[in-house]
């Protein structure tokens, strides 16, 4: 049993999990979103800071499972110093990743990959998805 | 304990799940059926299928005959005085907002209260929150006490003479809180006030009689209780639903229609508008033979020592805590806990890949989670087919759950 609980819990999520990047609240001007998963109540608070088409700084703050956790830290981590459409493009294909297409491999997606597993896990695909579908109504709130 | 043998009525937990025989603990989600509910059901489409109360056909009376004698056996199941005050409705959900949208908007106004409590489900608070803010009622909540009961002292300061309606659950869906119904209700007639009684939980698990608690308004499930889904009962005084509007209007529930005015069916069928459930209510009717076969005193019994045994066994996992009452002999086969620092979800997972199914989330009672401060916890929720060996499973897998979370940490 613990092999098919590695697919899902890997080392890269416990340690995102244990030691969350990037965890805290911009406080000045920053765009700031509130996103909560009614069925279960995870709920993430997101600040992003953009300047000039460039995600500045990400921070989040938030309760939820060690999936949906360690999620947000690899995301703020992975958008960091992208431009919104890059960031929108990683967010793309990690959509892909959760719902087990093939996806796009030429960009390297880092600590992200490691959440691959989630996909043999439908109940657990809304966890990793939060922090990302946050990101996403923020930076779409920005481009309009 | 009652027989093992009751298992095998039950053909879905004769499986594997993830490489594990199933052991189901999300009773208080849903309950699993037995062979005579799916023999029913089926029974019903294969002989019987057609629309009741009207035909003149053999198989139309057949099926009028069927659903018919399914509100008499809920009449008998829970000691009501006539099937006039047995109302077929689409589930526990349905019956409360019944309760709020017609006998509510008609009787409460301005400045009047409305009483609840901090275990409701949110099926018992949002149909109040809405007509509160319609009617500018005031919307009150008993507090608990610190092992999640209720003291009568706290509901008699809280039910002041403008309050008319006092709803409250029997059974806990997270606590497994037992709530003296009884009791409250006297209290609230003492005030003029109505009470209404959320059975969800209770129905499957305990021997209900409206006359002796004489509660105004009790509304519970099938699917809790061994039924299929999308079936559920409003049982009400006949004297206050005689005086209650229908909320659903069209075919089924009329006497005449004309052009510009129409009258309604009598009791129960003014609150049955279009085509009822009707293989719902057959399985309905099964699931009470069904019960009332093992006899719901000895089913009540059985989930007590469950409970008992489990909190018992459960408590001998570091880290593990329990939320409710303390005394098993004070609730339903409800077991709501957390581990540690592992999140429910996390445990819920890892108990899954161990064949075992418990829920994991906020219960639908956030005004609850609050209460307990955190904002999820995992159940584990016991019926007549579970086992001591069930336990001892869950107990196995939440010491894997302990033990790979230490790990990783």
């Amino acid at each position: 049993m613990s092999s098919n609980l590695d697919q899902l819990y890997r080392q890269v999520i416990m340690d995102h999990y244990k030691n969350p990047r990037n965890k805290g609240s911009i406080e000045d001007g920053a765009l700031t979103i509130d996103m909560n998963n009614p069925t279960c109540g995870d709920r993430i608070h997101l600040t992003l800071q953009v300047e000039d088409g460039v995600v500045q700084n990400a921070k989040f703050d938030g309760e939820g499972c060690s999936i949906s956790m360690s999620s947000a830290s690899m995301m703020t981590q992975a958008i960091k110093g992208k431009k919104i459409d890059e960031a929108l493009q990683l967010s793309h294909i990690f959509s892909d990743m959760m719902l087990g297409k093939e996806y796009d491999d030429s960009i390297d997606l880092g600590d992200i990959e490691a959440l691959n597993g989630v996909a043999k896990f439908p109940a657990r695909i809304k966890c990793a998805t939060l922090a990302w579908k946050a990101m996403e109504k923020g930076v779409s709130e920005e481009q309009q | 304990m009652l027989s093992k043998e009751i298992r095998s009525y039950f053909p879905i937990l004769n499986q594997e799940i993830n490489g594990h025989p199933l052991v189901y603990l999300d009773s208080g989600a849903t309950s699993q059926k037995p062979v005579q509910v799916i023999e029913a059901i089926k029974k019903y489409y294969e002989f019987e299928n057609s629309n009741v109360h009207r035909g003149v056909h053999t198989l139309g009376n057949r099926a009028t005959e069927s659903y018919e004698g399914a509100r008499e056996k809920v009449r008998k199941f829970i000691n009501a005085k006539s099937t006039k005050e047995i109302i077929f409705t689409r589930g526990t959900t349905t019956s409360l907002n019944t309760v709020a949208q017609s006998y509510g908007r008609a009787n409460v106004k301005e400045g009047d209260e409305i009483v609840i409590t901090h275990m409701e489900h949110h099926s018992n608070i949002i149909p109040w929150q809405q007509l509160a803010k319609e009617t500018g009622a005031t919307l009150k909540y008993i507090d608990l006490e610190a092992d999640g009961t209720l003291s009568l002292e706290k509901v008699r300061e809280t039910i002041t003479d403008k309050t008319k309606i006092v709803s409250i659950v029997y059974v806990s869906n997270v606590l497994g809180t037992m709530n003296p119904i009884k009791e409250i209700t006297q209290i609230a007639h003492e005030h003029g006030a109505i009470m209404v009684v959320d059975g969800a939980q209770a129905a499957p698990h305990l021997k209900l009689d409206v006359q002796n608690l004489d509660c105004d308004f009790l509304a519970f499930s099938g699917h809790k209780m061994c039924g299929p889904t999308g079936i559920g009962v409003l049982y009400g005084k006949q004297a206050l639903l005689e005086e209650m509007e229908p909320i659903e209007f069209g075919g089924e529930m009329i006497d005449f229609v004309g052009l510009y005015e129409s009258t309604w069916k009598e009791l129960p069928w003014k609150f049955e508008g279009g085509t009822p459930i009707i293989a719902g209510a057959i399985g309905l009717a099964a699931a009470i033979d069904f019960l009332e076969e093992i006899g719901l005193d000895e089913i009540e019994q059985h989930e007590h020592e469950l409970a008992a045994l489990a909190m018992e066994k459960m408590s001998t996992v570091n880290g593990l805590s329990i939320y409710g009452p303390v005394d098993p002999s004070k609730r339903a086969g409800i077991v709501t806990f957390n581990l540690d620092d592992v999140h429910p979800h996390d445990v819920a997972t890892v108990l899954d890949m161990s064949g075992i199914a418990v829920r994991a989330g906020h219960h639908c009672a956030q005004p609850l989670m609050k209460w307990l401060q955190c904002t999820a916890t995992a159940r584990a929720s016991f019926y007549l087919y579970n086992t001591e060996e069930d336990i001892d499973r869950l107990v196995a897998g939440l010491r894997t759950a302990k033990e790979y979370f230490s790990d990783v940490f």
